[in-house]
């Protein structure tokens, strides 16, 4: 039977170390709302959508109450949207009314974010995949709670430069649309190589044709849990430290995979998938940041932060595997800048750069997220970083993203604020020196030898 | 059986075992267990019962008791069994 310290442990991670469930994410299939007729695509879209996942916050909030364990977001994610909307868009304005339905039945379900605005064009881009990602930043200055995500590569087909290219001006449209709200419109777009079908993590989710017409994934999360952990061994070995992150992820992991569980059967819909991520927030105590200082780093950026979050990463996932009986999603530990409030000190004290994070995206689960750069930095050059970021997701078998913000009017040194979840962040500098040659020749990279396993 | 777990915190005083174990049996709640122990100061208590009998829901219960907790100014908290199972045990 449970004792008391078993049960005053994990209360404790709740009260103490910011223990959470980051997300319920049910993904719902859309390509049976396909129509020729614009109005009535919408009119099946949102029917459908409200039909799934009407109770889903609901049932959701229940479960948090009854376990005492709090679940912080509900979410929905759709089939990319460039998929269900090709029969009946014709122009950019198309693809945006079908982004202002999604925003209003997401505010009617009351979920805070819906994934799902997004192309897959890992390898050639159909005229509706263009003409979705041309709809982008007009979609995201005109939507609140709607996401979108654009798959530029993947291990199997290479990258295909040519989206690189255009996502580098989307983005910064993106970010002009929206540069009265701090260029927020770049912080619910994300360029994604090797993007999973089973993401439950905004801003890259999407519901992949391999998926069923709806499934339930979870996300969990608790950095704060480890730091503290970590904090009562201070100086032990690395096989101490890795057994102690170890033993911890298990235990985060079960709480996700009981919750997958109940919410799946409660609300008649299979479980998919759960996410082993360490996902901080802006909140003080809830940073992978905090994490690798206590590892032994002075500030994240510091040599042997690449060597830290690698170990961090494999042990997360070692403990988490264990601890549920289907893993996917991105798995291992976030490092937005905004949303970690350690990432953003390590920033302003001068210790992390565009390069290192580069660097510590080889050996964790994203990419380049959540970084505000200067505002008048060229559309090639977001291009090339986009480049090098879904080069090392080809080359490495692993998901890599960029999500950058390019801040319309703000320099270097500034600091941007993009509100809620999406925290702030200080603009970071950006290498001067151009690609553009580079970028601009077309075509697409080909896919890497180790990729011929056949 | 449809078992939940109760942890009270807070200062200690007279009767708040009693308080607890009282609107249970009111609810025709069954006792499984009982443990305590004081950490700095603070008097923890964990009952282990089975609430298959009650007639009214988890969550009712769940806020009736916080209530009751809040007149003798302890916190009381009422969760599903499960999910220390599933963090503690493989």
């Amino acid at each position: 039977m449970i004792n008391i310290n078993e049960v005053l442990e994990t209360n404790k991670m709740v009260e103490e170390e910011t223990l959470d469930v980051r997300t319920i994410t049910m993904g719902i299939n859309l390509l049976d709302c396909a129509d020729s007729d614009l109005a009535r695509c919408c009119d099946k879209i949102r029917r459908k959508i409200s039909e799934k996942a009407q109770c889903l916050v609901q049932t959701g909030d229940d479960i948090s109450h009854e376990i005492g364990i709090p679940i912080v977001n509900k979410r929905v994610s759709i089939t990319p949207i460039s998929l269900v909307g090709g029969a009946c868009c014709r122009s950019t304005a198309d693809y945006v009314q079908i982004a202002r339905t999604l925003d209003d039945v997401a505010k009617q379900v009351n979920v805070n974010f819906m994934g799902g605005y997004s192309a897959i064009v890992s390898k050639g881009m159909s005229a509706s995949d263009e003409l979705l990602i041309r709809s982008i930043p007009e979609a995201m200055a005109s939507t609140e709670r709607l996401c979108s995500s654009v798959n530029v590569g993947s291990t199997k087909t290479g990258i295909n430069m040519d989206a690189v290219r255009l996502m580098g001006e989307i983005i910064r449209q993106s970010a002009e649309a929206t540069k009265e709200q701090g260029s927020r419109g770049c912080a619910k777009l994300v360029v994604l190589c090797n993007a999973p079908d089973d993401n439950p993590f905004m801003a890259g989710a999407f519901h992949g044709v391999s998926e069923t017409d709806a499934v339930i994934n979870v996300g969990v999360s608790g950095p704060g849990v480890v730091h503290h952990v970590l904090r009562g061994i201070r100086g032990a070995s690395f096989e101490v430290l890795c057994e102690t992150i170890k033993r911890t992820a298990f235990k985060i992991t079960r709480v996700g995979q009981y919750v997958a569980q109940e919410a799946s059967r409660r609300l008649g819909v299979p479980f998919g998938i759960i996410d082993l991520s360490l996902a901080p927030t802006p909140a003080i105590g809830d940073s992978v940041a905090d994490i690798l200082r206590e590892i032994g780093l002075e500030h994240p950026g510091a040599p042997g932060t690449t060597a830290a979050l690698a170990l961090l990463n494999d042990q997360v996932k070692k403990g988490g595997v264990m601890a549920s009986s289907y893993v996917g999603g991105l798995s291992g530990a976030f490092i937005p800048v905004s949303e970690d409030q350690g990432m953003i000190d390590a920033v302003e004290a001068g210790a992390l750069s565009i390069e290192k994070l580069e660097a510590m995206t080889c050996v964790c689960s994203v990419g380049l997220d959540m970084i505000a750069i200067p505002g008048d930095t060229p559309a090639s050059t977001i291009s090339g970083i986009i480049a090098d970021e879904a080069a090392i997701g080809m080359v490495n078998q692993k998901t890599t993203a960029v999500r950058v913000i390019p801040v319309i009017g703000h320099g270097v040194g500034e600091t941007v604020q993009f509100g809620g979840l999406l925290g702030y962040a200080p603009i970071m500098p950006v290498n001067r020196f151009g690609c553009e040659a580079f970028v601009n020749r077309g075509g697409r990279i080909p896919a890497p030898i180790h990729s011929f396993k056949n | 059986m449809e078992k939940i777990i109760i942890t009270v915190v807070g200062k200690d005083t007279t009767g708040i075992i009693a308080r607890v174990c009282t609107y249970l049996a009111e609810q025709s709640v069954n006792i499984l267990d009982i443990s305590q122990t004081i950490v700095q100061g603070y008097f923890n208590m964990m009952m282990i019962a089975d609430i298959a009998r009650a007639p009214k829901s988890f969550m009712q219960m769940a806020t009736e008791l916080e209530t009751v907790g809040q007149g003798m100014g302890v916190q009381v908290k009422c969760q599903r069994e499960e999910i220390f199972e599933k963090m503690h045990r493989i």
